[in-house]
């Protein structure tokens, strides 16, 4: 008898081992879940006390927590039924989880391999831009077109994403395909180039809406796409590490035979490859389930006080120099990178954040760092604004401008909201949706450069 | 009696509010409390106790700490903050208001149970 409720009792505690096992991959917060366990203990002790036994109080308990917590719901819905199955009858094989995996693996690689075709596509059908030039125009203004659809269809599968939002994405992209190739290919032309470098930034929005499926309404949803981003930056930088290598070993093996192969490596391997690791990489983060316990904020934490020093010894040189800043034709873009480093920083520290924490040493330097970061952009700016005035404007530096002002816009708010934390006047979720509200605002700016800039600055 | 869902929800916040009031509590009990002052009439469903708790707790209402249970667990206690207690008066007089309200014609009206 005694053996007997020993194992009962440790029967339990695999299942609520099992149960918080689920919690932590759904879940944002690991503290959270010491708080549920807490609320399921109390709960089977009092069933257990009128009479149920463990097995039965612990089905019970979660179904009850269920009704007290989204999360912990979503686990009821999915494991009650096959709990009740567990307890009569042992685990069999076939249940219906793996034929599920299996079925996304093969989806994630049929959309990387379509992704891979897509980019050969125009080639295959036979079409073939004038000049060598023309065509380089071409594929750089479509890059994105052919592999970001994939994206957006591999998350509109997963997510069984309602039609409206799928009609909206898809014709988001049809009018990007139209908008962008009804340019002229005009190698001379700087808006072609920054349509080419502003349309993906653009598109991002769309893959945000087959992220979150649809319900792009939700902050958290939001706030799980750009940590999803984040990963998917990072998993792809290790793919292409990996992809380097390979392809050169490909190149040397296929040389032993007496058989020049780079031509295979730079028209598929690189291009096909490049485009179906985006899709592979994407699936790769999210089979990790868990999008929290992840790369960019640890590599926030560890750049964080690096940059923060690098802009102190730069407003220190500055200042014991007296401040003038040579204005050079790339300057802008230069500074423009540093608050888009900035913003990075922020971004992954806010989403990593638990928002009910109190404020730590952490939070002080990244304020510090956005105080810097204002200051020497506002530095740059005004070195700039008298360059402009003296020769007018291109729409390189209207678009690099803009680009200045939409980060400035939100780094100068960001740190007023961290200023409001830090005093206790605010809370910090006030930051983290301050910043899942502003994603729109980079891909309107993107999407102006796009379509916008060209008619305005007459396709030059 | 089956009290109904939007009801529910907007009672959530006052009575948590109003039982953090009477002292630092934790979920568990939250909701034993709750049971015991409605007669196990108000049934807590959907997922609402803990994400109202981190609601409140997020935008400075009520505070969490982590303390021990007695058998040595980990158990987060609340307590309302000063912006809680705020809430919680601001709350208490709009129900007064529906409450007094609902008072005044419920007097005039019969008993529901009755013949109809």
């Amino acid at each position: 008898m005694e053996a007997e409720t020993a194992t009962q009792a440790s029967d339990l505690e695999e299942r609520i081992a099992t149960w918080r096992a689920y919690l932590r991959r759904r879940q944002t917060i690991a503290a959270d879940s010491d708080e549920l366990e807490d609320h399921l203990r109390n709960q089977i002790t009092a069933l257990a006390e009128s009479g149920l036994s463990p097995d039965e109080a612990f089905i019970v308990a979660v179904k009850r927590l269920g009704e007290l917590d989204e999360l912990t719901n979503e686990f009821a819905r999915e494991h009650s039924e096959r709990l009740w199955k567990q307890l009569v009858a042992p685990p069999g094989p076939g249940t219906d989880r793996p034929r599920r995996r299996r079925r996304e693996t093969l989806t994630a690689l049929g959309l990387a391999v379509a992704a891979g075709i897509a980019v050969k596509l125009p080639a295959l059908l036979g079409f073939e831009p004038a000049g060598q030039e023309q065509m380089e125009w071409f594929y750089a203004l479509n890059a994105s077109l052919f592999v970001l659809p994939c994206l957006a269809a591999y998350f509109a599968w997963k997510r069984s994403m309602p039609k409206a939002p799928c009609t909206a994405v898809a014709a988001g992209f049809i009018a990007a395909a139209v908008a962008v190739n009804a340019l002229p290919l005009n190698p001379e032309a700087a808006t072609t180039m920054l349509a080419a470098l502003h349309l993906p930034i653009a598109l991002l929005l769309l893959i945000g809406i087959a992220y979150t499926g649809g319900n792009w309404a939700s902050h958290h949803q939001r706030m799980n796409f750009i940590r999803f981003f984040g990963e998917l930056v990072i998993y792809f930088v290790l793919i292409a590490l990996g992809g380097g290598p390979l392809t050169a070993i490909t190149m040397f093996l296929f040389m032993a035979v007496g058989l020049e192969v780079e031509w295979l490596a730079q028209e598929w391997i690189l291009p096909c490859g490049a485009a179906g690791a985006i899709i592979v990489a994407a699936w790769l983060v999210e089979a990790k389930q868990s999008v929290i316990e992840n790369m960019a904020p640890v590599l926030t934490r560890v750049f964080t006080p690096l940059l923060t020093l690098v802009l102190l010894a730069f407003l220190g040189t500055v200042a014991w120099t007296g401040g003038a800043i040579d204005i050079e034709r790339e300057v802008l873009i230069g500074f423009d990178l540093m608050l888009v480093l900035v913003l990075g920083l922020l971004l992954y520290s806010v989403s990593a954040r638990d928002p009910r924490s109190a404020p730590d040493a952490f939070d002080m330097l990244q304020l510090t760092l956005l105080l810097c970061a204002l200051v020497v952009d506002a530095i740059a700016l005004t070195a700039i604004a008298a360059r402009i005035s003296e020769f007018g404007l291109s729409p390189n530096k209207v678009a690099a401008l803009g680009e200045n002002l939409v980060l400035l816009v939100n780094l100068s708010w960001s740190a007023w909201l961290y200023v409001r934390f830090l005093r206790g006047k605010g809370a910090f979720d006030a930051l983290a949706r301050w910043q899942t509200a502003y994603i729109p605002a980079y891909a309107a700016w993107a999407a102006l450069v796009v379509l916008g800039f060209p008619p305005l600055f007459g396709f030059v | 009696m089956n009290i109904g869902k939007d009801l529910v929800a907007a009672s959530a916040v006052p009575l948590v509010l109003a039982i953090l009031a009477e002292g630092e509590s934790y979920g568990y009990a939250i909701l034993k409390r709750v049971r015991e002052l409605s007669g196990g009439k108000l049934v807590w469903t959907d997922g609402m106790l803990y994400p109202v708790l981190h609601r409140l707790e997020r935008v400075g209402r009520i505070e969490g700490r982590w303390g021990r249970s007695d058998n040595g667990r980990k158990r987060k206690y609340y307590r309302l903050t000063e912006e809680g207690r705020g809430l919680l008066a601001e709350r208490r007089q709009q129900w007064q208001v529906v409450d007094a309200t609902l008072r005044g014609i419920w007097s005039g009206l019969p008993e529901p149970g009755g013949p109809a």
